[in-house]
């Protein structure tokens, strides 16, 4: 897989850490940790995830996948989107 | 069902082979079971012939969306050991590795299982005591392990590459009992042995949803073969777990990656058992056809891609080279992806499902293999008795909101870390 990275271009798969589904968002008390922190969707088709650029640019984007083909849609930059 | 002997290896042969029967009956599926299991891996034909055998319960339905064995069951590398060091690990596997002891006589059929012994090497004093305190933890569970130092390796496997100047081989966990064993036959001496006791084997039967009563109890399920009722629903479908229990509105602490796997052309005997590298994750053992079956690290992203990428495959490949120089000129035959069922501590699941009439086993990780006896037999156990097998307390879905987390690897909440 190449990761096309909003900074540094199609970039290989191995110079990034991959850090799992980017949907859970960090609930602000306990209520709802649970779900946040272990309980996952783990769709088979197109699923948004956050992956960690270590060997390029060292930001974080979401990249949207395929997870039954490993087709990649696109990534953005993860703080430019909609937290 | 016709018992398998040396007899009628003979009564066939002198017959030019053409008597041979199939194994199982390829069922159909009637209107309803006391039980379905969903699944017919091993794990799933497992826990239907003990369904059967132990509990008595034949009303029996596995439900096998392509064809028996061919999803996981097909696609590991055969290891079979007990070398774990929790304890709501260590007494199930140990389990598992008792039946796998007893399993060719049990289903009459030949599972080659070869208990050529699994050799964890270590390669720094950090490692050795850790590496100690599992093998302690194994002996106070009555499960063989014994601590070899670097000559006590060098005497079975001399051809390591014990003086890499990076990760020089200071010893060894051994666990004389571990071995392989035929993945495929597993499959087929469990069908064979459950069709014998009246289980109905269904194939290319999807589940495509639940049926459910008012009170949200599950009644049965819709399939591409029609509705079939049952008063309980086993999953057994690792890999696909969050997809099925999905069609029942459930979510799941489980992430489903790709683990890669490769077999080298064959080569005459060298590797006597399982060695695994402890300076990277790298493992190999040699099949009975003589080709080197080896693995390492799933990809570590989530895929329900039977087959990975390249990264993985250098890795591997760089490990077996920093372990064993002298494969570098096998060539590689094939390589293929499973998909692990991992959960977000590394350990398995079998237990009720907030849902009235449905029960999980799953989770497995990349570690499921080795567990089918034990699973199968722990799994029957919950679907007829309704209380967990005592060996399989510990494997509760309900752990990860408590606590009670069995993280053999303590990595935390991160699936592709286990």
């Amino acid at each position: 897989m190449r990761i096309p990275c909003p900074y540094c271009g199609d970039r290989d798969v191995q110079e990034f850490v991959y850090r799992g589904d980017a949907a859970p968002r960090r609930p602000d008390g306990e209520d709802g940790m649970f779900d946040y922190v272990y309980l996952r969707d783990n769709p088979a088709g197109a699923m948004r995830e956050h992956w960690y650029h270590a060997q390029g640019c060292r930001t974080w984007i979401v990249v949207t996948r395929d997870t039954v083909t490993h087709r990649i849609e696109g990534a953005v930059l993860a703080r430019d989107t909609n937290r | 069902m016709s018992r398998y002997s040396v007899f009628s290896l003979l009564a066939h042969a002198l017959g030019g082979h053409r008597s041979w029967v199939p194994a199982w009956r390829d069922a159909a599926p009637t209107e309803g079971y006391d039980i379905i299991i969903i699944g017919g891996g091993g794990h799933g034909l497992a826990t239907a012939y003990y369904l059967a055998k132990v509990h008595g319960i034949t009303k029996v339905a596995v439900l096998e969306k392509g064809w028996i064995g061919g999803g996981n069951a097909g696609r590991n590398t055969t290891i079979i050991r007990s070398n774990y060091g929790l304890p709501g690990n260590e007494a199930f596997y140990e389990w598992s590795m008792k039946l796998w002891e007893g399993l060719e006589q049990e289903l009459n059929y030949n599972a080659m299982v070869s208990q050529r012994g699994v050799l964890n090497l270590y390669h720094s004093d950090a490692q050795r005591d850790a590496y100690a305190r599992r093998g302690n933890a194994m002996r106070l569970h009555g499960v063989d392990a014994e601590l070899l130092d670097r000559d006590g390796v060098q005497k079975v496997v001399p051809f390591l590459n014990f003086d890499s100047a990076r990760f020089p081989i200071q010893g060894a966990l051994l666990q004389g009992r571990g071995g392989t064993a035929r993945h495929d036959a597993v499959v087929w001496g469990y069908a064979r042995a459950a069709s014998a006791l009246g289980v109905d084997i269904i194939q290319n039967c999807e589940v495509t949803g639940f049926l459910r009563d008012a009170s949200g109890t599950v009644t049965g399920v819709e399939t591409t073969r029609g509705s079939i009722s049952a008063n309980k629903i086993g999953l057994a479908v690792a890999g696909n777990t969050s997809r099925v229990a999905s069609l029942a509105g459930l979510r799941l602490p489980i992430e489903s990656h790709v683990l890669q796997a490769f077999v080298s052309e064959g080569l005459k005997p060298a590797i006597p058992g399982v060695i695994t590298f402890g300076a990277g994750h790298f493992y190999i053992s040699q099949s009975d056809k003589g080709g080197l079956v080896f693995g390492g690290d799933i990809d570590g992203y989530n895929s329900y891609a039977s087959r990975g990428n390249m990264p993985v495959v250098e890795d591997v490949c760089e490990g077996g080279m920093a372990l064993m120089p002298m494969i570098g000129r096998a060539r590689m035959l094939r390589s293929w992806g499973g998909i692990a069922d991992m959960s977000m501590d590394g350990s398995p699941i079998i237990d009720h499902t907030p849902i009235d009439g449905l029960y999980l086993n799953g989770g497995w990780c990349y570690g499921g293999f080795k567990a089918t006896p034990a699973s199968g037999w722990c799994f029957a156990h919950l679907l007829a008795t309704d209380t967990p097998h005592e060996t399989a307390t510990a494997f509760r879905l309900d752990r990860f909101a408590t606590g009670h987390l069995i993280d053999e690897k303590g990595q935390g909440a991160q699936p592709n870390l286990h």
